[in-house]
């Protein structure tokens, strides 16, 4: 069963300073696109390879219901388009859409939202790559669809505790947008009308 | 994953088909399925797409010094990469044959026919030239893949601009995007490669074909052409013998299918850049076809973050804080020492637990999980406190024997990756010791 996924992150106009206030960079998403695997899907979004690819393994191993489908590999294959910020989220976001375009049972839904910590302590959402250069830390977080809680992290920074809930806490309030923009996406795809 | 094998009557139906001059698809012998062409954000990235077949192109640069043998030109360096997600035959290990026929044709197709202007890629002479790399990747594999990475990699080279260079005497000043506009390539002329697949010994051709013809042809000819119909490269292979003729007439084919492609080139290239400079909307975003139900587009979507503050001082105020963590290690012997406890064993039932003298951790069963590697020598007992009560498991296939604490640990056999959960073997009745494992 092969579901993959090709993810591209940017947005089409000049990169223009995000404003003050978060906000998340406009989405598109396209499914089925590929016809050789099972699944595909594309997502677009506003050494180091190995645990990239180990983070998104263990995130989908927490929802996939493996039990269903014994002695099968589900083999789940990234290209990176083009990379403007918030790569992992937006591959976390690419996997969650290819497996259901794939149809594989899952328990939830699951997105990524990356947070940036700038040197003065504010607290940006979806960073473009100058953001996320300049940050003093970069959280990103996997969340699931069901209570939103929080299913991997990964974080490169100093940052204190408080400001660790803080993000997660913004990454959940992001993460309801996402979760809609999934269910309309797929709404539009199998609805009658 | 193998391949799966067509079946004996799809090759035959196929075949009665081509006799009979139709194609599954529907199209003509001489027609090309609908190509495509879409442009990131970045210069030199685009995608093509012919009929389902889809190659990812990306063009970058570098400034490195020359070879020795060409001090004045620059270099080129192209690499096809047949992705996973492309066919499920395509694993990394295997496919070289392939892999390898396709890159040295796109070497041979874009490099030896000069395309690109070498000379014009040069910095200081002798020291610093530009390296120009194509990287292209095939995402979806609906035949033809030869076709579409030349259109790729054409395309990109086309679309791409490198940073602008000044030199004055001795000092080099390279010019960052924002400073000056970036420089286009300076490209002579656009080979492109058009396959001919031929059954039935030479009989039939067909013009770009489809995955499942191409699992049924006979042998391929390539003809890479520019639009000034010069031919770039041409190869045969399959063992098909052809006439010259057919040569021939296959090689105006090409000339005139190139003329097509190269004007659907020019107007994508010339789309791309009048959005670009009108400042519209640019990039795989904006190509994704509105319409389709299976693709959905939401605009920027501002967060409320306001409440984001207090959220998390509920949550600091109501955790509790983090359990004082004492490491007291336990020097067994020289190279052996043991931190904390191991899990108890909760196989088997508990009520018959006897206390075991020490070294005796409890389970039979190592689950060894992919990619990571079992350390050597690390043996964990329950040994911490003689009262603890140590279960082992009811198992009739282990052999439990206690061994003395003075002699050296065997070393366990560090297991590395393995796809799925197994069993460690534990049938030998000559197994001395259940080790725990832990999974670092």
């Amino acid at each position: 069963m092969q579901s993959d996924a090709k993810i591209r992150t940017e947005y089409g106009t000049d990169s223009s300073p995000q404003s003050p206030g978060c906000s998340l960079r406009h989405f598109a998403c396209e499914q089925n696109l590929l016809s050789r695997p099972d699944g595909s899907a594309s997502f677009l979004q506003g050494v180091a390879e190995k645990s990239r690819e180990r983070l998104i393994r263990n995130t989908c191993e927490a929802v996939v219901l493996g039990a269903l489908h014994p002695r099968t590999s589900i083999t789940i294959v990234l290209q990176v388009i083009s990379d403007a910020g918030s790569l992992m989220a937006c591959c976390l976001n690419a996997t969650c859409m290819a497996l259901v375009d794939a149809g594989v049972p899952m328990q939830a839904l699951f997105c990524g939202v990356t947070c940036a910590l700038d040197s003065d302590g504010t607290l940006v959402l979806d960073p473009t790559a100058k953001q996320e250069k300049e940050a003093r830390a970069v959280l990103t977080f996997a969340l699931d669809s069901v209570d939103q809680k929080l299913l991997m992290s990964t974080t490169k920074g100093l940052y204190s505790n408080a400001e660790l809930q803080q993000c997660l806490a913004a990454a959940q309030a992001a993460s309801q947008h996402v979760f809609r923009f999934y269910r309309e996406s797929l709404q539009r795809r199998y609805s009658k009308s | 994953m193998k391949e799966t094998p067509l079946s004996n009557c799809e090759r035959r139906f196929l075949l009665r088909a081509i006799e009979e001059r139709k194609r599954l698809d529907g199209r003509q012998t001489y027609d090309y399925r609908n190509i495509k062409i879409s442009f990131g954000t970045d210069y030199g990235c685009c995608i093509v797409e012919l009929g389902k077949t889809r190659v990812l192109g990306q063009v970058s640069c570098e400034l490195v010094s020359p070879k020795l043998n060409r001090a004045t030109e620059g270099i080129l360096f192209f690499n096809l990469e047949l992705s996973q997600m492309a066919a499920p035959a395509f694993e990394p290990g295997r496919q070289s044959d392939l892999l390898v026929k396709l890159n040295r044709l796109l070497e041979r197709c874009l490099r030896n026919s000069k395309c690109i202007d070498t000379e014009s890629l040069c910095v200081v002479a002798g020291e610093k030239v530009w390296q120009i790399r194509v990287d292209l990747h095939l995402l979806n594999h609906d035949g033809n893949i030869i076709d579409a990475a030349s259109i790729a990699a054409i395309v990109a080279l086309c679309h791409f601009r490198r940073p602008d260079v000044s030199v004055q005497g001795d000092e080099v000043t390279l010019y960052t995007p924002e400073e000056r506009d970036p420089v286009p390539l300076s490209i002579h002329h656009m080979p492109i490669c058009v396959s001919f697949a031929f059954f039935q010994q030479g009989t039939f051709l067909l013009v770009d074909p489809s995955e499942r013809e191409e699992r049924v042809m006979d042998g391929l000819l390539v003809i890479a052409v520019n639009k000034h119909r010069e031919i770039c490269t041409i190869q045969s292979s399959g063992g098909i013998m052809l006439l010259n003729e057919q040569v021939l007439r296959c090689s105006k084919i090409a000339g005139v299918k190139v003329a097509e492609i190269t004007e659907l080139i020019q107007k994508a290239l010339e789309n791309d850049q009048k959005v670009r400079k009108e400042g519209g909307k640019f990039g795989f975003a904006e190509s994704i076809a509105k319409q389709r139900i299976t693709a959905f587009k939401m605009e920027e979507a501002p967060v409320d973050t306001s409440d984001v503050e207090e959220k998390a001082e509920e949550i600091l105020a109501e955790a509790e804080p983090p359990p004082d963590v004492v490491s007291k290690p336990v020097l067994w012997t020289p190279g052996t020492a043991q931190i904390g406890e191991g899990v108890e064993n909760s196989w088997g039932d508990l009520e018959d637990s006897e206390k075991e003298d020490e070294d005796e951790g409890g389970s039979d069963e190592a689950i060894i999980f992919k990619g990571v590697r079992m350390d050597v020598g690390m043996e964990v007992s329950n040994t911490g406190s003689q009262e603890a009560p140590i279960v082992l498991s009811d198992s009739e296939e282990e052999e439990t024997i206690i061994l003395e604490p003075d002699k050296n640990p065997k070393k366990i056999r560090t297991q590395t990756i393995s796809a799925k959960q197994e069993k460690a073997p534990s049938k030998t009745a000559a197994k001395k010791r259940k080790k725990k494992r832990t999974a670092n």
